[in-house]
């Protein structure tokens, strides 16, 4: 177990402590929540970890970078963007694909631009945020989420 | 209902992609200790952090309601609003099309559109659990910088919007 994994374990578990001593009922509720979205997303959970095998077997690493690494420029960046926008995936999965990819030859803004536009931008909830918040503001939001998505990218290939 | 469509849809998908899998590495069988490695590796990782988040966002769930982040968020303006809508967005409650609903009512309670961007924006990729797993995946220094530029761009794009439509509207 890293450090990380452990900071958040001890969280989880001095967070259940304080739960469980306010209020047991609430405490049990709140497992029941935990346990009911874990179950929900285990069955994705186990696609992008079967998928991130399967891409680092078969895929080389050449191939992987030729096509969002370094070479690959801004088109690289923009495809990867356009993939996020379009995917529907829990952002809380993007980040070991994410990781997989650029221990593989994948560019920090390509990587970056991946899991801004997939968090940011829902092209699958579109109708649902054009009918409650309209046109305007749904488009305005998710294209210029597109441009800033790109923006913090570039910015972030440059830093790192 | 929804979810239950979606998970039926993930398990299927899961199916398929399990028989890929087995299909794939009987046709190539010198792939299956690179390809089974990596995927137990990473299984690994997950095990040891997504039970905690869970938990953490469950505790969230029940302790923070909706409620709380409406009457927060629709009375508040200027700097101080656009701290509440980051903060408030952080809070794991859910997947975005739940903070939708929330959004076009405090537009109706008159709250500023720039305040509600950067709410939508920070609910959809600020996330406490999920910034938890990204350092887990990519790093201290990722993922700070990361989330410093994220929160300074949707600032900006909160206040342009809103400059866009005030404009537009009186045009």
């Amino acid at each position: 177990m890293n450090i990380t994994a452990l900071i958040i374990n001890t969280m989880a578990i001095f967070g259940l402590l304080i739960a469980f001593a306010k209020d047991k009922d609430k405490a049990i509720q709140s497992l029941k929540i935990a346990g009911k979205s874990f179950i929900r997303v285990l069955p994705m959970v186990f696609i992008i970890i079967i998928v991130i095998g399967l891409l680092l077997g078969f895929v080389p690493p050449e191939q992987i970078s030729g096509f969002i690494g370094e070479q690959s420029g801004i088109k690289g960046i923009l495809l990867v963007g356009v993939l996020g926008a379009l995917m529907h995936i829990p952002a809380l999965l993007s980040f070991p694909l994410a990781a997989s990819l650029l221990e593989n030859g994948a560019s920090v803004s390509a990587v970056v631009a991946f899991i801004t536009t997939l968090t940011m931008i829902g092209t699958v909830t579109l109708p649902l945020e054009i009918k409650e918040l309209g046109k305007r503001i749904a488009f305005l939001r998710n294209g210029l989420s597109f441009i800033i998505a790109i923006i913090i990218a570039l910015i972030m290939g440059a830093i790192l | 209902m929804k979810k239950e469509r979606e998970m039926i849809r993930d398990w299927i998908l899961l199916g398929l992609i399990s028989i890929l899998l087995v299909g794939l590495l009987s046709i190539f069988p010198d792939k299956k200790e690179v390809v089974l490695s990596t995927s137990w590796e990473f299984f690994i990782e997950m095990v040891w952090i997504l039970p905690a988040v869970m938990v953490i966002l469950g505790l969230f769930a029940v302790w923070v309601p909706k409620d709380i982040v409406v009457k927060y968020l629709g009375s508040t303006s200027g700097m101080k609003g656009i701290l509440f809508a980051i903060v408030l967005g952080t809070l794991p409650t859910g997947p975005l099309y739940i903070a939708f609903p929330i959004a076009a009512t405090l537009l109706k309670k008159g709250a500023k559109i720039s305040n509600i961007i950067v709410f939508l924006s920070s609910w959809a990729c600020i996330k406490l659990p999920q910034e938890m797993v990204e350092l887990q995946f990519l790093g201290l220094k990722f993922m700070a910088i990361r989330l410093i530029l994220t929160i300074i761009f949707v600032v900006i794009m909160g206040v342009f919007i809103e400059k866009l439509i005030e404009w537009s509207n009186k045009k």
